[in-house]
């Protein structure tokens, strides 16, 4: 079987969880036989790298996928603002870009059209709302049936408020004519039945996974899990962002200093509410407790990770989450809010309503101060999280693709 | 001759709130009222007052028939404050005088385990409240859980009863039939009971589960089985939680019509009856000595420990609240020493449990927090409001002292 699958964004050139969840799921896929042409949308500055650099991903059985490249501006999680800024600093050559992201997306789907005529395939497979038109095009030109993969929507991105109708209604076109939708989590398949009308009966639930041997080996780190180590270590990473939580992290840091002084909190990662969150870690007084990491990569991400002693993913609404199955695999035990699609798989994680903050605050000194709590989080969560693979979850997309194929074989 | 022996255990632990670490020090209650009460309420009706009226009308019907139940402390104490009219129907069923009531620790707790003064004291208080409650003096000991061995029976011997029960796996029994009395090493007059498991779990287990092959279980059916033990035993040892009936098994399976025809069916065969544990014993005469030197229980497939003591949040909670005890009982305040036994309840250290991927269903059935880990949290904070209230107790008492001291010199 060959599938024409449509990304936007891929390791090393990743900003978030799509790329590595897109990774993992090719990967998983070559590995259960399934040949692929992954088309990605490619933002000017990684032009200069050179596809040999994109191709160089630490797994071999991705050196079989075949890449296409669009040139494109797009970016991963770019909102419609975003995109307006971005094009003002790449003045020098805005002409062969659209406008707009919106008529990004339209020229990034008619390249989409040129691809499925040259290429030979049995499925079409889109991740997310910027590739779904693309999706579409190539299911228009080729008659070959459509899945659409839904890692967020819209309503995640702007947590109910003020979602763009437009990004919205791109989403809703491209679930209802897909032959079929797959969903990250049980918890997004409830969301887009109740947000976007569509029949459970098209919506197939496969949940991201993790990989042991994506894990980098890298040696045991000079960690605040030093039991001598008094001063203990809680990580924050991903987007700053409205989606993640950001706000109630630091509430709840807090907190929790409040009750033990001794903590420190870092934050890895970018986005639009980091001034906020400056400015409310400065007003509430704990500016001294509170580290900006910035933005990490690949082996950063996972040192991080094992330098801390708690993670935590305080989302308001995630439909996977995938960062907590990384802490886990570094060892290090999760605190995850209930509004994420991965307590759907990883149960052996201290949980709390995103709002909670008390909750959270107390969780957190908990897993902190009782140790026999966090070792006991560490061993499970690492054993629970051991026996996912991405190869399971190409298995529950395979079989998609397979009931599509079937049904329009019997249609 | 084959006797039924009927025994159900009643108990309802008290939950306990997700206290914070941001309460210890202020003493706020410890246990979620308001669920215990509903549970309690829940749990009364549709098992406690429609089982015991079933039990009621049995005893009616049937001369021949008896059973008997253990009751934990804490559930009788809940009972008397929420639920009154559920003392008043076991007082119904006890005054029939074929009825008998058994002892257990009153904290439906795992002393046994740690400390054999607190286990001692325990087993006293309930002894007591049943005393007061109904007129009776237990004379059979059942352990939380029917945690069990040689040392159990020793020390119940010590205490004066005259039975004791415990679980009769295979693996535990090997070639043994539990349908003997026997007797435990070591003892001079105690007999003891074990359950038939495979009969007991039927009723408690499987009497649902549409994909067992012996699904829909009737009466006759049942009652068939009993028989087939005539000619090679004495008793058969049904036990099992009384919430079996109406709770655990909804009256939607059939449940309540099972029990009510039980007997008939089974008194049709005329060398059958029923018996209470004191009967079997006064009937019959140990056939065998039994040597259990390691500890069982009747819980999950191990029937041991492991579903309380298993990882090591459940070992540290254990070793810490029983490290407490000779500070806690030397203070001499009695809500102190009161809210610490509440916390020796088995229910809170099953709920930390891990072993989930396998018979943890039902762990996760009983489990009222969403995981083991906020059971442990919870716990933890409010022992650790505990030993604040304690070290409060012994400033206070440390004052008393130097004052009486500085009088006594005056």
């Amino acid at each position: 079987m060959k599938v024409l699958m449509f990304g936007w964004e891929f390791p090393p050139m990743n900003t978030g969880g799509l790329g590595t969840a897109c990774y993992g799921l090719t990967k998983g896929l070559v590995q259960n036989g399934i040949g692929i042409t992954l088309v990605l949308p490619q933002a000017a500055t990684a032009l200069h790298s050179s596809m040999a650099g994109l191709l160089k991903v630490r797994n071999a059985s991705i050196s079989k996928v075949k890449m296409r490249a669009v040139k494109s501006a797009m970016v991963a999680y770019m909102n419609p603002s975003d995109y307006e800024q971005y094009m003002l600093r790449m003045k020098g050559q805005k002409s062969i870009y659209g406008s707009n992201l919106f008529e990004e997306v339209e020229r990034f789907a008619k390249q989409a059209a040129a691809i499925a005529r040259e290429e030979d395939f049995d499925i079409i497979h889109a991740h997310d709302w910027m590739t779904y038109k693309a999706g579409l095009a190539a299911k228009r030109v080729s008659g070959k049936p459509l899945v659409v993969h839904v890692h967020a929507t819209e309503f995640d991105r702007t947590g109910g408020l003020g979602a763009n109708e437009h990004v919205s209604r791109i989403e809703k076109e491209g679930m209802e004519k897909a032959d079929a939708v797959i969903t990250v989590s049980g918890y997004t398949k409830q969301k887009i039945m109740e947000n976007y009308g569509i029949p459970e009966s098209k919506i197939k639930v496969v949940h991201n996974a993790i990989d042991k041997d994506d894990i980098p080996q890298i040696g045991q780190v000079d960690s605040g899990k030093n039991p001598n180590n008094r001063i203990k270590t809680v990580l924050y990473l991903g987007r700053i962002t409205l989606q993640k939580g950001p706000d109630y992290f630091i509430a709840a840091a807090k907190k929790a200093l409040e009750a033990e002084p001794n903590i420190k909190f870092v934050i890895a990662g970018s986005g639009d509410m980091e001034p906020r969150i400056i400015e409310q870690a400065a007003h509430l007084g704990i500016a001294h407790k509170v580290l900006f990491a910035g933005f990490l990569r690949d082996e950063e991400i996972h040192r991080a990770y094992r330098m801390a002693d708690l993670y935590v993913l305080p989302s308001v609404s995630e439909p996977f989450g995938i960062t907590p199955l990384e802490a886990v695999m570094n060892h290090t035990p999760a605190l995850v809010s209930k509004q994420s699609g991965v307590t759907e798989v990883l149960k052996n994680c201290l949980q709390v309503d995103f709002w909670d903050v008390d909750q959270m605050a107390n969780k957190m000194v908990a897993a902190l101060r009782y140790k026999e709590l966090h070792s006991e989080l560490s061993r499970s969560s690492y054993e629970e999280a051991s026996k996912m693979s991405w190869s399971k979850s190409a298995q529950k997309c395979i079989e998609v693709y397979g009931n599509v194929l079937g049904g329009l074989a019997h249609g | 001759m084959v006797s039924t022996c009927f025994y159900f255990q009643v108990h309802q632990p008290l939950r306990m709130r997700p206290y914070t670490v941001f309460e210890i020090g202020r003493h706020s209650g410890y246990f979620d009222e308001q669920k215990n009460r509903e549970i309690l309420d829940r749990v009364s009706n549709k098992c406690y007052l429609p089982a015991n009226n079933i039990i009621l009308e049995l005893l009616d019907r049937h001369p021949e028939f008896r059973a008997s139940y253990s009751l934990s402390g804490v559930a009788l104490e809940q009972l008397m404050q929420h639920k009154p009219r559920v003392i008043d129907s076991f007082k119904e069923l006890v005054d029939t005088g074929r009825v008998e009531l058994l002892d257990e620790t009153y904290h439906h707790s795992l002393s046994f385990v740690y400390s054999r003064p607190e286990f001692m004291e325990q087993v006293r208080l309930h002894s007591k409240l049943v005393r007061e409650l109904f007129g009776k003096s237990p004379k059979v000991f059942r352990n939380t859980e029917l945690i069990y061995n040689n040392e159990v029976a020793a020390v119940a011997e010590k205490m004066g009863y005259e039975g004791v029960l415990a679980e009769g796996a295979d693996h535990i029994l090997g070639w043994r039939s539990p349908n003997f009395v026997y007797k435990p090493v070591n003892t001079k007059k105690i007999s003891l009971l074990l359950k038939n498991y495979r009969l007991s779990d039927d009723i408690a287990f499987r009497f649902s589960e549409r994909s067992w092959k012996e699904w829909p279980l009737t009466a006759e059916k049942f009652a068939d089985w009993v028989n087939k033990v005539n000619g090679n035993g004495n008793t058969v040892n049904l036990f099992m939680d009384y919430e079996t009936f109406g709770e655990h098994q909804w009256p939607e399976t059939g449940i309540f019509n099972f029990l009510k025809k039980l007997p008939e069916e089974i008194l049709k065969h005329p060398d059958n009856d029923f018996a209470t544990p004191s009967e079997v014993i006064k009937k019959h005469k140990p056939v065998a000595e039994l040597n259990m030197p390691n500890i069982l229980s009747w819980a999950d497939v191990e029937r041991d420990l492991s579903a309380w003591t298993g990882n090591k949040m459940q070992q540290s909670a254990l070793q810490q609240i029983y490290s407490m005890e000779a500070g806690i009982k030397s203070s001499g305040d009695p809500e102190l020493i009161e809210d610490w036994r509440r916390m020796q309840i088995s229910d809170h250290y099953y709920y930390m449990c891990t072993k989930w991927f396998g018979d943890g269903d039902v762990h996760k059935y009983f489990n009222p927090y969403d995981s083991p880990y906020d059971g442990f949290i919870a716990f933890m904070n409010i022992l650790a409001d505990i030993s604040e209230r304690l070290k409060k107790a012994r400033e206070a008492n440390a004052i008393k002292e130097a004052l009486n001291a500085a009088l006594d010199s005056i």
